[in-house]
């Protein structure tokens, strides 16, 4: 018996992160530690359910034990549900053969049996890779409004960084008229956000007919959106202005740990309206020690901090022995950083042990050739040796 | 042949020593006493019974539980939310010619239906005055193998008489049998006293406390351990790993800041023996451009602005620009307004300390400041 649910919440969680090779190794994308206490899929579990979304289908495919014990039953975002809750929905050997998700679209598509069964009349389409705080109800709202087959969040972003997305072209009653996937020269700054609203029983017949279409990507960007825009079903753009990011680069990545220790950043973690909920690693308070100098920084539960630590993002259980310096940058989940070592502008891996000494990236403004310069990032679980140095913009595999 | 601790049940009494750590009980169970920046001290007999592989326990309280309740909930962050045993909750009866029980064994009483029914074999009793990670199954299997009636953890130091007045002391033979009690002796120097944890078999305790109900006896330190340790076999097993009593404000206040010591902090949070408490969804602690802290405990949802030195800090504090607090233990919510200072305070949960307000204490008497107070 299942209870009927207005609306169903399908978070694409199988991307590799290819770009983000040192830190997904072994573990998806989704599930790589941000903001010292949380995992990237932290922002929208907890915006589904901070929305009143109760069902969520997380579409998992790349190396997801790390995810799957991380979401557990969904206890820790109270999505453990009589009825409905979250979900890992992993591709499975059917009657007739055995596919792995072959495209978003087809992630879905596969998953059809399992969305049914809540009989919804709409479905959430979200990424596990972005950071930002939505409520998904509103742009429901939007959506209902204007009787639209298919509604797509966008941000409206500057003109030169509007060739980095896809970007919607839209008339003056945000309907989408046109859009064009990293344009050279866009015609509008109006970025897709990779969120989506379908009405389910137009999205079902759609993805029905792509999955019938040998020669299709099953996409939703490539196929699905196009597909429904040719058949002339309605499709509106829906103008969220909050703080967004994605975090598919390492600088992306990087930069979004950054903006929450920027006062003029909007993302605040703070309103307890608007919780992010993430599985508590049940440890004691940070301990601050005698020799310590911590400023602008997150810091979180299970740290030993006895060095000096500034514009940085501090994971749970770090330990930043004395007299090492941490500058600008991000030391994830059990990270153990010996004396004297220095991390700037870097990022450090779960449980990487940095030797005394070492010295890990650098500030822009010591390097002449800009070209040089980037975010140093050290994989997990290595053993960097004492007296190491790790040049900015590497990016550390094996232990050295 | 060690026993099985499935077969061990667990009785933790959340009211005893409400009395002893004065205006911190005023409104709540010693059980539900803040601690350590995000604890109570309930969690810390709660974990180790789950940790040493005890899954029934029952939660003996009295009046004042509210806070404990609400802290406690379906017990899941002890992953004691189980089909098959799991946390029981064990107020009072209420019925309107009864009074609140005054001891331990009227406690226990009030509590006989649910041991009666309880499938364990052994009971582990236990308080909340005493913050430890203790391992429960050596002194099981010791209890067991000495064929004692009753063990007491005891642990054997030099002690300051404010601290026996508050104690059990016990008097040892070389095989560790109890052969004299004092309680609350008005003495000083090397003695063996009593940590307030029992393991006994549960038709012993059942029919201990039978008797004692019919006879009008209520204490089980003076009508069980020292009326009776002549005839019954008392075992004091020894333990000396690291442990802080809780008797007093001045020792709640020593305790919290033993754990700056992180030797100390080490010997209590064990990677694989994890001290359980309430979740409550904080973003991590933010460290403004300005401050200073030093030798500190920060909880996560802290906002610091301002510095803080030698300080225990709870969940969700805020300390602002150009305030300084030191030698403080902030509990959950507490604001330090911009430009105030505070040095020996006690802060009870969500306190406000004005703009530029001083609060000036000694260590000899900590100020303690009540719950939801705007100074």
């Amino acid at each position: 018996m299942f209870n009927k649910k207005e609306c169903v919440a399908m978070l694409l969680a199988g991307g590799q992160g290819s770009r983000l090779y040192a830190l997904t190794q072994t573990v998806a994308k989704p599930a790589v530690p941000f903001g010292a206490k949380y995992r990237i899929i932290d922002f929208p579990l907890s915006n589904c359910i901070n929305s009143g979304i109760d069902t969520v289908g997380v579409l998992t495919q790349y190396q997801p034990l790390v995810l799957n014990e991380y979401i557990g039953n969904g206890q820790p975002w109270d999505l453990d549900r009589l009825h409905g809750g979250v979900h890992v929905l992993s591709p499975y050997e059917k009657a007739s053969g055995k596919d792995w998700y072959s495209g978003t679209a087809n992630a879905i598509y596969q998953n059809i049996p399992f969305i049914e069964r809540y009989d919804p009349d709409y479905v959430v389409v979200l990424s596990g890779d972005h950071i930002y705080k939505m409520d998904y109800n509103k742009m429901l709202d939007f959506h209902k409004a204007k009787n639209a087959a298919a509604t797509i969040a966008v941000l409206d972003v500057p003109k030169e960084e509007a060739s980095r997305f896809g970007i919607m072209i839209t008339d003056e009653d945000d309907n989408i008229i046109d859009f064009e996937e990293k344009p050279a020269n866009p015609r509008s700054t109006l970025a897709s956000m990779g969120i989506y609203i379908f009405d389910w029983k137009k999205l079902k017949k759609f993805l029905i007919a792509n999955e019938e279409d040998e020669n299709a990507s099953k996409d939703f960007g490539k196929n699905i959106i196009p597909d429904m825009r040719e058949a002339g079903e309605k499709l509106v753009a829906y103008r969220f202005d909050g703080y967004w990011k994605d975090v598919g680069t390492i600088d992306s990545l990087w930069e979004a740990n950054m903006d929450l220790i920027n006062p003029n950043i909007p993302i605040d973690l703070y309103d307890p309206a608007w919780k992010i909920y993430s599985r508590n690693p049940i440890l004691p308070p940070q301990s601050i020690g005698k020799k310590a100098e911590i400023q602008n920084s997150m810091v979180t539960e299970g740290c030993f901090i006895d060095g000096s630590i500034e514009f940085s993002i501090i994971s749970d259980g770090v330990t930043v022995e004395e007299g090492a310096v941490i500058y600008d940058s991000i030391l994830m989940p059990g990270a153990h950083i010996k004396k004297g070592a220095k991390v700037e502008y870097a990022i450090v891996g779960e449980d990487t042990v940095i030797g005394e000494n070492a010295q890990i990236g650098a500030r822009p403004e010591t390097i002449e050739d800009k070209d040089t310069w980037g975010v140093a990032v050290v994989g997990n679980k290595l053993n960097i040796s004492d007296g190491a140095n790790v040049l900015p913009k590497a990016i550390i595999y094996e232990d050295m | 042949m060690s026993v099985n601790m499935g077969n061990v049940l667990g009785l933790v009494f959340a009211n005893m020593h409400d009395m002893t750590v004065g205006e911190l009980t005023k409104n709540r169970t010693m059980g539900s006493v803040l601690f350590g920046g995000r604890y109570r001290l309930i969690d810390f007999p709660l974990s180790n019974m789950v940790n040493s592989g005890i899954d029934s326990v029952g939660v003996i309280t009295k009046d004042n539980y509210q806070s404990l309740l609400d802290h406690l909930g379906s017990a899941r962050e002890w992953d004691l939310a189980r089909k098959k045993g799991g946390l029981y909750i064990l107020p009072p009866f209420g019925n309107a010619n009864a009074a609140l029980y005054t001891g331990r064994i009227e406690a226990l009483n009030g509590a006989m239906s649910f041991i009666k029914h309880s499938l364990c074999d052994y009971v582990i009793l236990s308080d909340c005055d005493i913050v430890t990670n203790i391992d429960y199954r050596p002194i099981v299997d010791a209890h067991e193998e000495s064929g004692a009636d009753i063990t007491v953890v005891a642990h054997t130091g030099v002690y300051t008489n404010e601290e026996i007045k508050m104690s059990t002391v016990l008097n040892k033979d070389e095989s560790g049998r109890v052969t004299g009690v004092l309680i609350r002796p008005d003495i000083s120097g090397t003695c063996t006293t009593s940590l307030n944890m029992f393991v006994m078999k549960k038709s012993f305790l059942i029919d201990l406390v039978n008797d004692l109900i019919a006879r009008g006896q209520v204490s089980f330190e003076s009508d069980v351990l020292q009326a009776k340790c002549g005839e019954l076999n008392i075992q004091a097993y020894e333990y000396n790993n690291y442990f802080s009593k809780i008797y007093s404000v001045g020792s709640y206040f020593a305790a919290n800041m033993a754990l700056l010591e992180p030797e100390n902090a080490k010997q209590l949070y064990l990677p694989k023996r994890a001290i359980y408490t309430k979740v409550s969804d904080n973003a991590p602690a933010k460290y403004d451009l300005n401050c200073n802290v030093k030798n500190s405990l920060i909880a996560d949802g802290c906002i610091i602005e301002g510095d803080v030195e030698n300080s225990v800090i709870f969940r969700g504090v805020k300390v602002g620009k150009g305030a300084k607090v030191k030698n403080c233990i902030l509990m959950q919510g507490t604001v330090v307004n911009d430009g105030a200072e505070c040095s020996y305070l006690i802060t009870d949960k969500n306190v406000n300390v004005g703009a530029n307000r001083m609060l000036i204490s000694s260590p000899e008497y900590p100020m303690y400041v009540g719950k939801e107070a705007s100074l």
